[in-house]
């Protein structure tokens, strides 16, 4: 137990570090952690698929995509959402996420495996294909280009502020997510990802608590896509792509599976690689390429694995008494 | 079918099956199988490999669908019942093959075969770990098995001994009416077999076990009746004593012609 607190209280310091350091270091950079910060809450719901349950999703962008275009039908349609109903759009982004991750749910939940990753994938595309071709709403290829941030007293107008806000929403879904994968339902997660079997023997409806986890992270999902929306401005058939499903599933994966904190990593190295390197060289993506292959060839679990592989060299002693008890069998 | 332990007529079983069958295309792996448990019998079912022995508890937990026939549990016909539905009627099972959750604690291994029947498995606001009740049940449980040294080492991280006593505490978690235990002492030595079947019969007398065993010192230990099943059916139900002595059975496993 002392050990877990010691972690939220590492987790607690950086993302305090963050906060303080952040908007001191320049507008590209408040920007960048910005960006990353919203999308990092797309990865943690991922992970909350892919870490603690099991499933690999495929189409993460899909929830994301109906955030992000909400915000800005609403905002460019019906001027909704440019003041203090800014905090409606975010409820509704979450409500809608979640109602599409309801619906897709009932498609993709019954299977698992490589055809739960082949269902969402076809689901997302669906939804990319809506944006792409339903013109008069979405505005097609073009996308839709926002024309400010809402105004409600605070000024999101203001990068700092509005990084302050998305930093805020991160801290808070970070913790949300923490608690609940640490809940009895979270642990019952874990255990159908070890096991659906002994789960459905135990008196486990595993369908259903896949179903449950499947909405909440899609609800993750649409909370990412309306600050996504705000934080660019615009939003286009590009938010929705396939790329963006797999961005998140490979940063994830970067970071480390099934601990939350890995998929925050994640999207900030992804991001501030994909940022610096292509200031820097043409064939950056190869670099993000040759991470991404080397981290599941050594780092199966991630970069996360590496510090927990660090701890029990350094914490093994305990080691030899789970044999020694081998000795000693109920009488 | 009913046994010398259990005489009460009115009583209801704890299970009972009618006339089961199954197949998988043409391959008959259950054939008319009815057998008949009341509450406190120990039953084993004996046979060769392949006789379809761990089909046939497939089919009683509900991870098969019967092709035919009915289980009832505890009087209700759950045949069509998915497995969690059943398990709240108070059924439980082990399994031949070990399933565990590898990767968690012995100690949320328990809690969570606690858990499975309680409706607080849905909350998600609350840590686990502040559940005292559930935390006490799980210490008492482990404290029975002797494993509560060991209760933070990851499961996968046990010998395969422990790892089949823990199979039975999960078993036991959830407080059954009738256990079904999938080949306990599957892997385990003598001297391991021996310390498995008193483990058993330590239980609770109240408790139905349902026993699958190739291990015949456990069986003659444990069960007060022995079928035997060979190919999906079952030929001969008695005392282990005339099941030693049974031709039919002695041909079956020595293959005397």
């Amino acid at each position: 137990m002392a050990n877990q607190q010691f972690k939220i209280l590492i987790v607690a310091a950086t993302l305090a570090t963050l906060v303080l350091i952040v908007p001191h270091s320049g507008s590209f950079v408040v920007l960048l952690a910005t960006r990353a910060m919203a999308f990092a809450i797309l990865a943690m719901s991922v992970d909350l698929l892919l870490g603690f349950t099991g499933l690999s999703s495929m189409g993460q962008a899909a929830y994301f995509g109906v955030g992000a275009y909400l915000t800005a039908v609403l905002a460019t349609k019906f001027h909704f959402g440019l003041g203090w109903d800014f905090w409606i759009v975010v409820i509704l982004g979450i409500l809608l996420g979640a109602a599409l991750a309801a619906l897709f749910g009932l498609f993709a939940i019954r299977a698992g495996g490589v055809y739960f990753l082949m269902i969402t994938l076809a689901l997302g595309q669906c939804v990319w294909g809506l944006a792409y071709r339903w013109n008069s709403l979405t505005g097609g290829d073009n996308g839709i280009n926002m024309s400010g941030r809402p105004n409600f007293g605070l000024d999101l107008g203001n990068e700092v502020t509005f990084f302050y806000l998305v930093f805020a929403f991160f801290a808070v879904s970070m913790a949300l997510m923490y608690v609940l994968v640490r809940s009895p339902f979270g642990q019952s997660l874990a255990g159908i990802r070890e096991r659906e079997l002994r789960m459905q023997i135990l008196g486990y409806n595993t369908w259903l608590h896949k179903y449950i986890a499947f909405i909440i992270a899609g609800g993750f999902g649409g909370l990412a896509g309306v600050l996504w929306a705000q934080t660019n401005g615009h939003v286009s058939p590009e938010t929705v792509v396939l790329t963006t499903s797999v961005d998140s599933l490979l940063m994830v994966v970067l970071g480390g599976s099934g601990t939350l904190v890995g998929a925050a990593i994640g999207t900030a190295i992804v991001f501030g690689l994909r940022e610096y390197l292509s200031t820097l060289v043409p064939w950056w993506q190869y670099v993000l390429g040759g991470v991404y292959v080397l981290t599941i060839l050594y780092l199966p679990m991630g970069l996360m694995g590496l510090l927990s592989g660090v701890r029990q060299r350094f914490g093994s002693q305990g080691k030899g008494e789970g044999l020694k008890k081998l000795a000693t069998k109920p009488s | 079918m009913s046994t010398d332990t259990q005489k009460n007529g009115s009583q209801v079983p704890a299970l009972e099956l009618r006339a089961l069958c199954k197949s998988f295309g043409g391959l008959q792996a259950t054939r008319e199988v009815t057998l008949r448990i009341m509450p406190g019998d120990r039953q084993a079912i004996i046979g060769p490999n392949g006789a379809g022995k761990t089909t046939l508890f497939n089919l009683i937990t509900g991870i098969y669908p019967v092709t035919s026939g009915q289980v009832l549990l505890f009087g209700q016909d759950v045949t069509s019942w998915p497995s969690h539905r059943r398990t709240a009627l108070g059924m439980a099972r082990t399994f031949q093959v070990t399933s565990l959750f590898p990767k968690l604690t012995v100690l949320d291994n328990v809690l969570l075969a606690i858990k499975g029947l309680r409706p607080s498995k849905f909350v998600m606001w609350r840590f686990l770990s502040s559940y005292k009740e559930v935390y006490d049940k799980a210490h008492h449980l482990l404290e029975q098995a002797n494993f509560l040294d060991r209760k933070d080492t990851e499961v996968r991280n046990l010998s395969h001994g422990e790892q089949r006593q823990l199979e039975i505490v999960l078993g036991l978690a959830s407080d059954p009416k009738i256990l079904l235990l999938d080949e306990p002492a599957a892997g385990l030595s003598s001297g391991e077999s021996t310390e498995m079947s008193e483990f058993l019969m330590k239980l609770d007398p109240k408790l139905a076990i349902l026993l699958i065993e190739h291990d015949m010192d456990v069986v003659f230990d444990v069960a007060d009746e022995i079928s035997v099943l060979h190919f999906g059916q079952i030929l001969e139900t008695g005392t282990p004593e005339s099941i030693k002595k049974s031709p039919r059975v002695q041909e079956i496993y020595l293959g005397t012609d």
